[in-house]
């Protein structure tokens, strides 16, 4: 059911400075009614802040930092916190460029979670694996280049699925992450330390990896706005590979504009990384129009496709009436609704499977104990592998890369890598098709809610299957962007429920455009019921 | 880099070379089909082999035996590419450097990082498959090869698979003269694109291996023979084709003592008449073309000595390794079924796309190829000696071409080349492009000799001249008043001279004792400065020295 009371999330953003989360709180304090609930940009808050001198970087820096010490011991969502002094020093530097009237990046003074996944040279990078423990990279991803280039400050390296195999952090090599929303549930997955920071506001936005739906799904659980972009879109250089062909970069802010900000700053090709793309990028910005220009059909004309085969059983009810509604909101923001069905859509699941864990199989072999990471002293080259290897890598990790070594064995290969490769050309096709006769596809960014810590965690399968929503549309290579839609009480508890909107290759402007009008109108839905 | 490259591996216990190896123990040669110990076209000098000791086992002549064998032979050759940078990243390699200083996150293989190809590796694989008459794969990709090897950073390799580049071509040969000659055609299975891999280097003590990761990430280029060799002779005049190809083209120096080429043979040998063919064996470790040869002789003895004796079965698939010190073969590893390499297209690569009009470009800048200069220069009349040697290095070949452009004589010109200037080249440790002389100069030496303005003793000089500090014929004549002396009267004044200063050997002379003549002509000669024209010299003089006065 939604919650009858409000919406918690716009409740926490409003209040965000004088309210500690509502499940951080001890007492139950009742909800007061806020009033204007509309999800707010994070960076242009702050940037409006900077420039008008109403505070200062420092200042600001300050706030996150302390909330982030008093909501870190329980929710565990970071490996690796900044010291404070270089964060302020960081921090005191764009105040003095604010004083100079020196230019300023778009992303100045904003601080940025980065999944652990991804290479940063002043800290280390453990992908969430103990045979990385206090691995620290020669080098900066691009990403994370193009973050500091553009004003960001990097706050610490969030936790994560042991090198993003995982939908709910529990796979890490060193801690699970609570879900803000109610510390007994999980935040999901991988990129789970990334969102559950976001929706705390420990950092403003956060950088996370999404594979197989590893932003998405998290964003689902975590209530805050998450953007898987098109393959090559942002540069996987620096991004500590699981899965190549399908790895990518994605963003994870508490709004809409947040992501497509983030988006601007890291995407672009990258002469280090062959597979990035050299197409256009548009000025995503622009499509952020305030509530108050916006007509009363301000996506006329717009075809969204409800993906049937993502409305079936074993999807939960409250999340299927959560995505109606959306519909039915869409609807009243003058699009045209259609079904599309997906014959291929439920054999992306085993596809993505058998070709994620075969390039892991591959991807990870150059954890050999040799040159860095986790090393046991052997007498024999074989035993130092096998020693090495055993200790350092998690069971998730070592079920994935068996997996994958029996799938690319010879005899296997035909009946299992080829044929999921023909299943994702069949994925792709379905998709283009489906992509020509509308604007975008719609679906729930996951099966459920957040659920237990615990709940999942020796059904690998159960698990596996809450990817269902999210692994087609990286096998597509295409973006798509989760937002949430609805409430679900569970005891309680009130957790959110996120939308999956699936664009055309590139064409993340779009999705942002949607995603941006569908969140500022949200409150009229949400009013209604 | 914070990193502990040097961290010790306990124990290598893959390959061991046997310390025999570096011995260089008295080694025996073991010659069948014809000797090997002869130089070969390829110039290249036999390395060792101070006495021939025909081993116990062998000691019945297996002469008769090998008659009724044929060996099957096919090659696997690595070039390294000499491209600035490496193969997916911007590191250069140069052969020799400290270990561990040209690389990179790429090439080290750290978390995150990612290959990007170069571009010239495309180029110089398409310029090599050109060239070996291949078919070209318009659209071709990486794949991943994967094992576990310390000096392979990733874990993998990133090689070609089912699509290589180039394949389905042939490469032409002729066998050097001292073997009798002959031109061969050997089919070329393939050719792909490929990484090199690291280097371990072992400790003296053995405790611990070290890894130099500077080599990792060269490209190289995988060529596959179809196994149409039948010799030593044979296997190795076709990885000198090879050589002399690579270095024709530009794409790498070829040399195989720096592993630039490295050539892995295998060999089976089938009784005469029989279809089906026997247990391959590989050879690897052959630093040179003479050790190609020789351990090919040396294997198909074996073979042959096993299957002649009954003990066919012995002849099992293995990997063995080419002893140079003991000149002979030894197991290095036998092959348990075939690895799994779990190949998978590389995820990290786009594929690999040629347009006909890249191919086009490619075309017209090949330089004239070793065989098409063979032919060319065979048709001029050269002897295939001749053939042989100046076609063999590009440089020589140029310095020729550029020789008899200017109108010199062919046969002159080649004799100039191949005598004095090799001559000279060799003891000076010179290549020809390091040599002061030009063409053009050699081509004027030689105008100016036949053309009598100098002799040919003095042309020689000038020559050993102009290699050393170049200049021009013209000006050191000048220089040096070289110009021959044709002059009759110049002539016989000196030859008077020379009479009347000695009149002892004159009377001698005319006593009978002629042979003195030849020391006349040397006192003459002398005071000409060795420029009196010897043919009128000795004329004059032989004139004089009969008519009494």
């Amino acid at each position: 059911m939604l919650s009858s009371i409000q919406n918690p999330r716009l409740l926490r953003l409003s209040t965000l400075h004088q309210i500690p989360l509502r499940c951080l709180q001890t007492s139950t304090t009742p909800v007061p009614t806020p009033s204007s609930p509309q999800p707010t940009s994070q960076i242009l808050r702050i940037r409006k802040s900077l420039l008008s001198r109403e505070t200062t970087a420092v200042e600001i820096a300050k706030t996150f930092l302390s909330r982030l010490r008093r909501t870190e011991p329980q929710l565990k969502s970071f490996l690796y916190v900044s010291p404070e002094d270089g964060v302020l020093k960081q921090a005191e530097e764009i105040d003095r460029r604010i004083q100079n009237n020196e230019e300023l990046g778009p992303l100045a003074g904003v601080l940025a979670g980065v999944k652990d996944n991804i290479c940063t040279s002043d800290m280390p990078s453990t992908a969430g694996s103990k045979i990385l423990e206090n691995y620290t990279p020669p080098y900066d991803a691009t990403a994370v280049k193009k973050l500091r280039e553009n004003g960001a400050i990097i706050v610490g390296k969030t936790n994560l699925d042991e090198f993003g195999m995982g939908s709910t952090t529990e796979a890490s090599g060193y801690q699970v992450t609570a879900n803000p929303w109610d510390l007994s549930r999980v935040p999901g997955g991988s990129s789970g330390g990334s969102a559950a920071a976001v929706s705390a506001q420990q950092c403003a936005v956060s950088l996370g990896t999404d594979t197989g739906g590893s932003v998405r799904q998290p964003a689902s659980f975590c209530g805050v706005v998450g953007l898987k972009p098109t393959y090559g879109r942002v540069s996987r250089y620096g991004l500590v590979a699981y899965a190549s062909s399908l790895d990518v970069i994605g963003c994870l802010g508490s709004s809409v504009a947040d992501t497509g900000i983030v988006l601007q700053a890291v995407s672009g090709h990258d002469k280090f990384d062959a597979t990035s793309s050299k197409q256009g990028i548009p000025n995503f910005a622009s499509q952020f129009i305030p509530k108050d220009y916006l007509d009363s059909k301000p996506l006329k004309g717009l075809r969204v496709g409800v993906i049937r085969e993502t409305l079936v059983d074993g999807v939960d009810p409250d999340v299927i009436s959560s995505l109606q509604r959306s519909v039915s909101h869409l609807e009243d923001l003058g699009c045209t609704i259609s079904e599309v069905s997906f014959p291929s859509f439920s054999l992306g699941l085993p596809a993505y499977y058998i070709l994620a864990s075969s390039e892991s199989s591959s991807n990870l072999a150059r954890y050999d104990g040799v040159r860095f990471g986790n090393q046991v002293f052997a007498d024999e080259l074989s035993t130092l592998y096998g020693d090495s290897r055993a200790e350092g890598f998690g069971s998730e990790v070592k079920l994935r890369i068996l997996m994958g070594t029996y799938a690319l064995s010879a005899g296997y290969y035909d009946a299992y890598y080829k044929r999921a490769q023909q299943v994702r050309t069949l994925v792709q096709k379905s998709f283009r098709a489906a992509l020509e006769e509308n604007d975008v596809l719609i679906s729930p960014a996951a099966p459920s809610v957040a659920y237990k810590i615990g709940e999942k965690k020796n059904d690998p399968l159960a698990m596996y299957a809450g990817d269902i929503m999210t692994v087609n549309v990286n096998l597509a290579g295409l973006p798509a962007l989760v937002l949430p839609c609805g409430f679900v009480e569970e005891g309680s508890s009130v957790l959110p429920v996120g939308l999956q909107m699936i664009g055309a290759a590139f064409d993340e402007e779009s999705l942002l455009k949607i995603g941006h009008i569908f969140e500022q109108t949200l409150q009229g839905l949400l009013e209604l019921l | 880099m914070a990193l502990t490259f040097f961290r010790g591996i306990k124990t290598c216990p893959l390959v061991h070379y046997p310390s025999a190896y570096f011995a260089r123990k008295n080694g025996f040669f073991y010659c069948t089909m014809g000797s090997t110990q002869t130089q070969f076209a390829t110039q290249e000098k036999q390395q060792s082999g101070d006495s021939k000791v025909v081993p116990k086992t062998y000691r019945k002549s297996p002469d008769k035996l090998l008659k009724d064998y044929e060996a099957i032979i096919g090659i696997e050759t690595h070039v390294q590419l000499n491209t600035s940078t490496k193969a997916f990243c911007g590191c250069p390699y140069s052969y020799g450097a400290q270990p561990n200083t040209s690389i990179c996150p790429v090439c080290m293989g750290l978390p995150g990082a990612l290959p990007v190809l170069n571009s010239k590796v495309v180029e110089y694989a398409v310029k090599l498959g050109l060239a070996l008459n291949c078919k070209l794969s318009m659209d071709s990709k990486f794949d991943r090869k994967q094992y576990f090897y310390p000096d392979l950073p990733k874990g993998y390799q990133i090689s070609q698979f089912d699509v290589p580049i180039a394949s389905g071509g042939y490469v032409d040969v002729d066998l050097p003269v001292e073997f009798g000659g002959g031109h061969r055609k050997f089919g070329i299975t393939r050719v792909h694109m490929e990484e090199d891999a690291g280097k371990l280097l072992h400790t003296g003590t053995g405790n611990y291996s070290q890894v130099d990761l500077n080599r990792a990430g060269v490209p190289l280029l995988e060529i596959v023979s179809e196994p149409d060799m039948r010799t030593g002779i044979e296997a190795a005049e076709y990885a000198a084709e090879l050589q002399r190809l690579v270095r024709y083209l530009g794409v790498s120096n070829g040399n195989m003592q720096e592993g630039s080429l490295r050539c892995d043979v295998n060999i089976s040998i089938r009784p005469i008449g029989q279809q089906e063919f026997g247990t391959k064996v590989e050879i690897k470790n052959l630093n040179s073309f003479s050790s190609v040869s020789r351990a090919i002789d040396f294997e198909i003895s074996r073979q042959v000595q096993l299957h002649s004796q009954g003990q066919a079965d012995q002849i099992v698939q293995e990997t063995r390794l080419w002893e140079e010190g003991a000149q002979k073969t030894i197991t290095m590893r036998k092959k348990e079924g075939l690895s799994d390499y779990r190949y998978f297209p590389e995820p990290d690569l786009p594929g690999v796309t040629l347009t006909e009009e890249y191919l086009d470009g490619i075309r017209s800048s090949l330089p004239e190829l070793p065989e098409i200069k063979r032919r060319r220069y065979e048709n001029m009349g050269l002897s295939m000696q001749d053939v042989l040697f100046l076609a063999n290095d590009i440089n020589v070949a140029e310095f020729f071409d550029a020789t008899i452009a200017s109108a010199a004589d062919i046969k002159l010109a080649a004799n100039w080349i191949m005598g004095d200037i090799a001559a000279y080249m060799k003891n000076e440790k010179l290549s020809i492009s390091e040599i002061k002389l030009t063409p053009l100069e050699l081509g004027e030496l030689i105008a100016s000799i036949k053309g009598g303005t100098i002799s040919g003793k003095i042309g020689k000089e000038i020559l050993f001249e102009l290699m050393a500090k170049g200049g021009t014929v013209q000006g050191l004549i000048k220089e040096k008043d070289l110009v021959q002396i044709v002059d009759r009267s110049e002539i016989e004044k000196m030859v008077d001279k020379v009479l009347a200063d000695n009149p002892e050997q004159l009377k001698q002379y005319r006593g009978g004792k002629t042979k003195l003549q030849g020391y006349f002509a040397g006192q003459v000669m002398k005071a000409s400065k060795g420029k009196a024209n010897p043919k009128l010299l000795n004329q004059i003089l032989l004139e004089k020295l009969n008519t009494e006065t």
